[in-house]
């Protein structure tokens, strides 16, 4: 009865989390008559009574609001095919796009090119998990230069830290712009090496994002790279 | 003839040395790799990525749909032709029926998951091995599931029940049956049974509760394997 993985700890699917009703199961477990049982591989998470899963692993689900990082995949007459790193493609209108005047039949590609990357934000979600997004709205634009990288997207909210505080400190340490797109694209830009280290302290948190302590690490590693 | 003693001196009730690993494929979104003896399976997860053709999909939930390869220098015999065979669909066919029951994809609508089992080595038992190494694999790759799958293979040879075959005893002169089963490791539910060979019903039976004898300690070896990929790093 009671509590049988501790809190903290990794579980894999199917692995029995507590027995006995006084738990209730979070997301990532469910209930199988008297036990509460894991989903998916993560971390346990025991807040009161509730036991939830933190996923180690997994895909990005869009969430209205979230700001995301696209590729630029195709263009039609009225708008730009995107790549969302999810399971379906996004349509970016033109109305959605810019608020310049744009020709009938003007070519979109002068805005916006194959193979660009944009930063743009989640409008509207369906049930059959599609998504509209626009790029109207304060921080969404077009990327240019720099380099794209990809994280697991369950690490993404590792990586931004509390209200900003890892990806502000690597920011300051590397002199680099980064953009954390929700779904698991960054965008960084900067000086060559300083690129690198960029691309190097993200890649270690995204390593060690289970770990506690993570900011302390963090700062340790910049300060060896960096020598300061 | 009797069989008293199994051609690779192991006991009978007694599996091949078994090993698991994940993370094994770095551009996949999950991998697994799972190995029985001399039988190797790496199994990799590739989307959840739009499907085609089109009519496949279903509009309430995600579809698994899964790919066994033998390489053409993984057979115990000749070189196995490559590219897809009857028995490679059929078996394609029954290791994606018997993962689909423990998996929720319902956070993926009109959509395909696609696991991809490639066996680079073997020596009998090549579909349990691969159902091992995709379930490791689509537990890597963070999808939800309500169990992982264990898998292997008991059988029958001249009335004497033995636990995961291998190649030579699947060949003894004598009368072998083969039973490859997938079973739930916590419930203990049985998603693929298959037979090869003949055997009473009786024998059937024991088979079968020798194989769910087995499958917890597959089950603590790909808990393992799992764990194992978080805690190295430390």
């Amino acid at each position: 009865m009671g509590l049988i993985a501790k809190d903290k700890t990794i579980v894999v699917p199917g692995e029995i989390l507590a027995e006995g009703m006084d738990y209730l199961p979070g997301q990532g477990a469910f209930r199988e008559k008297e036990k509460v049982i894991s989903s998916r591989l993560g971390l346990v998470n025991v807040d009161g009574r509730a036991i939830k899963v933190i996923p180690l692993a997994g895909t990005y689900l869009p969430k209205r609001g979230d700001q995301i990082i696209c590729k630029v995949q195709d263009i039609s007459y009225t708008g730009w095919r995107v790549n969302t790193n999810t399971a379906y493609t996004a349509v970016l209108s033109m109305k959605e796009a810019t608020t310049a005047y744009i020709e009938r039949g003007a070519d979109l590609s002068k805005y916006f090119a194959i193979g660009d990357y944009i930063m743009a934000e989640v409008t509207n979600v369906t049930e059959q998990n599609l998504i509209d997004i626009s790029m109207r709205g304060p921080r969404l634009k077009k990327l240019i230069g720099g380099r794209i990288i990809e994280v697991s997207p369950v690490k993404v909210p590792r990586i931004i830290g509390r209200k900003g505080s890892m990806v502000s400190m690597i920011k300051n340490a590397t002199g680099c712009e980064i953009i954390v797109g929700q779904n698991g694209l960054i965008w960084i830009k900067g000086e060559p090496d300083n690129e690198r280290l960029a691309v190097d302290t993200v890649k270690y948190v995204e390593k060690n994002s289970h770990k506690q302590g993570l900011t302390e690490d963090v700062e340790k590693f910049l300060k060896e790279k960096t020598g300061k | 003839m009797a069989y008293t003693k199994r051609l690779d001196g192991r006991a009978f009730d007694e599996v091949r040395e078994i090993e698991a690993k994940v993370g094994v494929i770095k551009k996949a979104r999950g991998s697994g790799y799972f190995r029985m003896g001399k039988t190797e399976a790496y199994a990799a997860v590739y989307g959840p990525r739009e499907i085609y053709p089109k009519f496949l999909a279903d509009p309430k939930k995600g579809i698994l749909r899964c790919n066994y390869n033998m390489l053409p220098f993984s057979s115990s015999g000749e070189r196995v032709r490559p590219g897809p065979s009857r028995r490679s669909r059929e078996i394609s066919m029954v290791t994606q029926k018997a993962i689909n029951p423990v998996l929720d994809l319902s956070d993926y609508p009109n959509s395909v998951l696609d696991v991809f089992i490639e066996l680079t080595q073997t020596d009998a038992g090549s579909r349990c091995a691969g159902i091992c190494a995709a379930s490791l694999a689509l537990a890597d790759a963070g999808v939800m599931m309500k169990d992982l799958v264990v898998s292997v293979a008991v059988g029958c040879i001249d009335g004497q029940i033995v636990a995961d075959l291998t190649y030579e005893e699947e060949a003894y002169n004598g009368k072998v049956a083969d039973i490859p089963v997938a079973i739930l490791p916590r419930t203990g539910k049985i998603t693929l049974l298959q037979m090869d060979g003949e055997m009473s019903k009786e024998q059937l039976m024991q088979a079968l509760e020798l194989a769910k004898k087995l499958a917890p300690s597959f089950y603590e070896v790909q808990k393992k394997a799992l764990k194992a990929k978080f805690e190295e790093k430390k």
